[in-house]
């Protein structure tokens, strides 16, 4: 009893109460955030045996340099001159001295070593605090050495991940329509390569005229337009077989195929007698369905990340326009009302937007707008863009942009161009010809 | 033609009288002049009685309406005859009722309880002159004690500018710093809390003694990675900006601080 009453009694005790003064911050920069990528330590018999495997002077220095232009490409990240680094990537992947890289304005640091390991090549990686002086996240990668620019390429996607708080796009591939020859005379051929530029493939021989190619969400399949008994059709091809079909047997042409969120059908646009409706068919049974009717021009559908809606660009009130329906069909609602004429809709991955191709006045436009139709941005303006399709975690947009030609026809030319949600990091994807039509896959390392 | 003249002399005679009587400066009144208003000018004390006036103007205004509508809603009260009760009362009962007539007898002037206790407020302006004598007494005390509160209230004042919160200045000075430090980590979803509060624990020059993240919890809960991230950035702010552009005085007051950061506004753009 006594116990209690003493307690009520502490309880009750008058305190000074000290007040704790509380800072808002709800401004900050908007800056690069300064990061060092040391090159990746490398010991010389690893060295010397890569040389002889992959023609490479020092594997280390190469796979940091991926790392380093991706982040620099993000626009999110500013990786700071190696020639300033103070520390040896030898003991700086031992034990970083965290005074120097502070020195040097780093905010972060990757350290790391390179060996080489039964034929295998095996990458370790650090990712460090450096105000803190804390590490944020260490792993190894072991691999055949001809993935080397594959695991630079993952290592940056675990280090943007670990910074920005969102997964990365680096470990990824663009497929696109590669275009050669004069303008009246195109050839294009579908091809495949490494979000960066790298790994160039060719998939078809360029006897056809391919357009839209789509990949499937594993990225093993692809669906492209391209054209049969002199009919556009659309076609399925596998990457690894190399085995290419038609899909369906359509009375007609069929032309803007894309997957279904869960891979297993291909919707696209079915035209006959001047009205096009979209369709999907089911890869394994092979039914086919008809998802709107409407004696207009419904074409480009695109599923939302859930499978539970199709935006498609539909001319049924009078202009192209926008528009959000069930995935079954019904429940159509136009959500473009700009002025300007709105095609090439495309969910984002995220579900929250819809990127587009917009014409307003002889200029095309890439923007993106809510799934309800507001808060539309226009990010990008040029004498002609189109295609848009958005990274697996719906930050960027690569989209291709074409050129003016003059009055002898000449100086035509089409590239592949990226921006991301901000509208200020615009940059062109390098590419061995001309090109058109990209498409993103999703990540390969999951 | 006499008798004309005549007739038109007098009408303008009359004509210019009855302009002269109409003129206004001939009609001159005595102006009205304002009695004189005394004004008394006091020195405003570091505190005043101000709060509490509101609240003694409330109850008067109730007893005034209630008088009001003893007045003017109610109606007038019937007579009813008084009413002998059966029992009798007890001697001591008795001597009370009278001593209780006695002392409406004696002080008919008497304020009701209810009223008294409203204008508690206002009766020590009224002026008694019956205990001069008392009241010059008494003011001294009261002086006394009235001087030794106003000392307690400047102390106290004292402590609470101590204990207060910084200046605007002062605040202004230690954002800017902060706002320069932030590198906001541009994936994070904005449609999510993006609220980190992290408390300091300072040295006097304004450099970190100790960090706390208040919803530290929060950073290993599944789905919360950006919340990570964000407090991460957060740390890496105040790190990158010690020491701290904190004031030059008042230790106490500033020695531990909580710092709300909020990317929201940033990321919503």
């Amino acid at each position: 009893m006594l116990f209690r009453y003493l307690f009520i009694f502490l309880v009750l005790l008058p305190v000074k109460a000290f007040a704790l003064i509380e800072v808002d911050i709800t401004r900050g920069n908007l800056n690069p955030l300064p990061v060092a990528v040391s090159p990746l330590a490398i010991d010389k018999s690893s060295k010397e045996n890569f040389k002889k495997i992959l023609k490479k002077e020092n594997l280390g220095s190469e796979i940091s340099m991926i790392v380093e232009n991706n982040l620099k490409q993000s626009g999110l990240f500013n990786p700071l001159n190696k020639e300033a680094f103070l520390q040896e990537a030898e003991i700086a992947n031992l034990k970083p001295r965290f005074e120097d890289w502070n020195l040097i304005k780093a905010q972060a640091l990757v350290t790391g070593k390179v060996t080489f390991v039964d034929d295998k090549l095996r990458v370790e990686f650090r990712l460090w605090d450096v105000l803190a002086g804390q590490e944020m996240m260490a792993l190894a990668f072991t691999t055949v050495p001809s993935n080397w620019r594959r695991v630079g390429h993952i290592i940056t996607d675990k280090v943007y991940e670990r910074l920005t708080g969102e997964k990365g796009y680096f470990d990824t591939r663009i497929i696109y329509i590669s275009e050669k020859g004069p303008k009246t005379n195109r050839i294009k051929k579908l091809a495949i390569m490494d979000q960066d530029g790298f790994n160039n493939k060719f998939l078809t021989l360029g006897n056809e005229l391919v357009l839209t190619p789509r990949f499937s969400p594993t990225n093993q399949m692809v669906t492209y337009l391209s054209y049969f008994k002199n009919l556009p059709r659309v076609y399925l091809l596998d990457i690894e077989t190399g085995m290419q079909e038609v899909v369906g047997d359509f009375p007609g042409m069929t032309f803007a195929p894309r997957f279904s969120p869960d891979g297993k059908k291909i919707i696209m646009s079915f035209a006959k007698d001047g009205n096009s409706d979209i369709y999907t068919m089911d890869l394994e049974n092979r039914i086919v369905e008809r998802i709107s009717n409407h004696p207009s021009i419904d074409t480009s559908p695109s599923y939302s990340p859930d499978g539970k809606y199709i935006t498609f660009n539909s001319d049924r009130s009078g202009y192209q326009q926008i528009y959000v329906m069930n995935s079954n069909g019904k429940n159509v609602k136009r959500i473009s009302f700009g002025n300007g004429l709105y095609g090439t809709p495309v969910w984002s991955p995220r579900g929250d937007l819809i990127a587009f191709t917009k014409l307003h006045k002889g200029k095309f436009y890439i923007g993106v707008m809510r799934t309800d139709g507001t808060g539309e941005r226009l990010l990008t303006e040029n004498f002609y863009q189109e295609a848009p399709s958005w990274s697996p975690n719906g930050r960027v947009l690569i989209f291709y942009r074409e050129t003016k030609t003059n009055a002898k026809g000449e100086g035509f030319s089409a590239k592949l161009w990226s921006i991301d949600l901000t509208g200020y990091n615009e940059k062109m994807v390098e590419t061995e010809t001309d090109a058109s039509d990209p498409s993103w896959s999703s990540i390969l390392s999951n | 033609m006499n008798r004309n003249v005549v007739v038109s002399f007098g009408l303008h005679t009359l004509l210019l009288i009855i302009t002269a009587m109409s003129l206004p400066f001939l009609a001159k009144k005595p102006i009205d002049l304002p009695p004189i208003i005394s004004v008394e000018l006091i020195q405003i004390t570091d505190k005043t009685n101000i709060p509490f006036a509101p609240k003694a103007k409330k109850v008067i205004e109730k007893v005034k309406e209630k008088e009001k509508k003893l007045v003017s809603e109610q109606a007038p009260p019937k007579k009813i005859k008084k009413q002998k009760s059966d029992t009798v009362p007890l001697p001591d009962e008795k001597i009370e009722k009278i001593k209780k007539i006695k002392d409406k007898k004696q002080n008919p002037e008497k304020v009701e309880t209810e009223i008294k206790q409203i204008s508690e407020f206002e009766k020590k302006e009224l002026f008694d002159s019956n205990n001069i004598a008392a009241l010059i007494d008494k003011s001294k005390v009261e002086s006394a004690e009235t001087s030794k509160k106003l000392d307690k209230i400047t102390q106290d004042q004292d402590k609470e500018m101590d204990f207060g919160g910084l200046t605007l200045s002062e605040e202004d000075a230690l954002k800017a710093q902060i706002f320069g430090c932030w590198s906001i980590p541009l994936g994070l979803p904005f449609n999510e809390d993006l609220l980190v509060r992290i408390k300091l624990q300072l040295k006097p020059d304004g450099s970190i003694v100790k960090t706390e993240i208040l919803d530290h919890a929060r950073m290993n809960r599944p789905g919360q990675g950006f919340y990570k991230v964000l407090a991460e950035s957060a740390l890496r702010a105040i790190k990158l900006c010690q020491p701290l552009r904190v004031p030059s005085t008042g230790y106490e007051r500033w020695k531990n601080m909580q710092l709300n950061f909020d990317a929201r506004e940033m990321l919503e753009g």
